[in-house]
């Protein structure tokens, strides 16, 4: 907060300048509108259209619907991570609340990104493979995924001082991510030994024709505006809990 | 209007349910959050001009 | 280091230090095993070297949060971390004293179990070995854990639920050695993996939990 001032000119309209809450609060209390509204617009059409006006799959019938949903939950429950992954590191490098605050406010979206990939995982299973849910790697990642999540939360909720939990839980991240990848591998390596190439998800298999490609690519883009739009508010959230949190305090001491 | 969803109607409306479900229960959650702390924080905002003026 | 070494292998064999606790726990675990799944000994050697890891894993968590609790309480990891060595090396030192009086007597204590469960002869010897060599591992990256949850009061339920998901790898791959020597395969593979796993954890770990105490003792 104080080195801004001693920032060089010629870096003033830097990406860092959003780093400051004041001017965050800014800049995103007249964006949320736009990007609440365009997630809702994606959301509705991208769904819309895949629900009512896509045919059906020859092999899958109607189930290939829930594509619209599994997959850019699946999208967002990983690329929230990496999102909190790379918040963290600026964090601890370059010591920006709001940056840690955005790590804290995405991870409970990313977790229920993540149930729902795993929700409709689990619902388009039971007819297609006749299982609610198989140790199919994919699957089990995705649960490790979850797991990590829940961990991260709840350090988050366990430790009181701000500054503390924001240094650990962003440590816990970057060691968590090394772990969530080798757990990948890991699981990988693990299933093959079971039933061979279990290839089950449809994007790999087939790859998706136009009157798929559109609707899907629309929800995809409504997902990540909604998760851009969830992000902002509950960070935004934080930030006034913060500054609750400090005027309280003064008045404690006064 | 319905489609014609055939045999799987059940699961594919039950997905679609369960997903819009949860999102809304985030973003529903999200926004009580966020109006609280506005709130509270707004009450104590005005209790501290108050004190000052 | 020695000192530090022969000081934590002290308190945590010295009485009410919870050494026997542990191993307590794993026996236990092993005999009600049978007892929920039933005494059928094919069902039982199949999942023996599973359960055998699992059972070790869980008791290995058990004392985690020791590691550094009764040194913060009392304020010695403060004189640590001002210590001339290095702090990541005083983690390291705790991580493998606790590896001593954990890991390795689970580990020696494994194939006693494995009688109960009727693990295939060819299966004891790469038991043994995975757990050798797994519960190294398993002990840095507890020692991570316990770094992050140090100065909470009601740490332990927390430190498991934080610590678990970071097994999933170590976990994976000792039992599948431990399941592909029970049935006569070839264990290289997952051998070199966990042998990769425990090394590169030994390694790299220490840095992180001490960038976490000092977090917390800041």
């Amino acid at each position: 907060m104080q080195h801004k001032d001693s920032v060089p000119i010629s870096r003033r309209m830097s990406l860092w300048e959003y780093a400051n809450p004041k001017k965050f609060m800014q800049v995103s209390g007249a964006a949320l509108p736009w990007v609440g509204g365009l997630a809702a617009l994606c959301l509705a059409v991208g769904l819309i259209w895949g629900f009512f006006f896509t045919p059906d799959d020859f092999r899958q019938g109607s189930t290939v619907k829930i594509i619209y949903i599994h997959v850019p939950a699946a999208l967002m429950g990983i690329n929230a991570w990496l999102m909190m992954l790379v918040t963290s590191l600026i964090w601890l490098v370059r010591r920006h609340h709001v940056s840690a605050l955005a790590a804290k406010a995405a991870a409970p979206v990313g977790l229920v990104m993540t149930v729902i990939a795993l929700a409709t995982g689990a619902i388009w299973g039971q007819p297609m493979w006749g299982t609610w849910w198989a140790w199919d790697p994919r699957l089990t990642s995705f649960l490790i995924l979850g797991l990590f999540y829940l961990g991260y939360i709840a350090l988050w909720a366990a430790i009181d001082n701000p500054d503390t939990a924001a240094d650990l839980t962003s440590v816990l991240c970057l060691v968590g991510s090394v772990f969530a990848l080798l757990s990948r591998y890991a699981v990988l390596f693990w299933n093959q030994g079971l039933h061979q190439g279990a290839s089950l998800t449809v994007t790999q298999d087939n790859p998706i024709s136009d009157i798929y490609y559109w609707p899907l690519i629309t929800s995809i883009s409504g997902f990540v505006l909604l998760f851009l739009t969830l992000v902002l508010v509950r960070t935004r959230t934080e930030i006034r809990r913060r500054r609750l949190q400090a005027l309280l305090n003064r008045e404690r001491m006064a | 209007m319905m489609p014609e969803l055939g045999k799987y109607a059940v699961e594919v409306i039950s997905a679609y349910v369960v997903s819009v479900a949860l999102l809304g229960g985030i973003v529903w959650a999200s926004l009580r959050e966020g109006a609280r702390v506005r709130r509270e924080l707004r009450s104590v905002e005005a209790r501290r001009d108050r004190a000052d003026g | 280091m020695i000192a530090l070494l022969r000081r934590d292998m002290a308190v945590a064999t010295r009485a009410g230090g919870g050494f026997g606790l542990g191993l307590a726990f794993f026996l236990v675990v092993v005999v009600l095993v049978p007892l929920s799944v039933g005494p059928d000994t094919a069902v039982l050697s199949r999942i023996a070297p599973g359960i055998l890891w699992l059972g070790a894993l869980l008791a290995c968590l058990l004392s985690l949060d020791r590691i550094f609790a009764l040194d913060f309480e009392d304020g010695s990891l403060d004189l640590l971390a001002t210590a001339p060595l290095p702090l990541e090396g005083a983690v390291a030192v705790k991580a493998f004293a606790h590896w001593l009086t954990t890991g390795l007597p689970l580990t020696l204590m494994a194939p006693v179990l494995g009688v109960l469960l009727n693990l295939p002869v060819p299966g004891y010897r790469w038991l043994l070995a995975s757990l050798l060599l797994g519960t190294s591992a398993l002990s840095v990256i507890g020692a991570f854990g316990a770094a992050l949850t140090v100065g909470l009061r009601r740490g332990g339920l927390l430190l498991s639920l934080l610590v678990l998901p970071l097994y999933v790898p170590t976990l994976i791959f000792g039992a599948e050695v431990a399941r592909r020597g029970a049935e006569g395969m070839p264990v290289a593979t997952p051998l070199a993996l966990l042998a990769g796993i425990s090394l590169g954890c030994a390694a790299l770990m220490p840095f992180a939990a001490a960038a976490a105490l000092r977090v917390n003792l800041r």
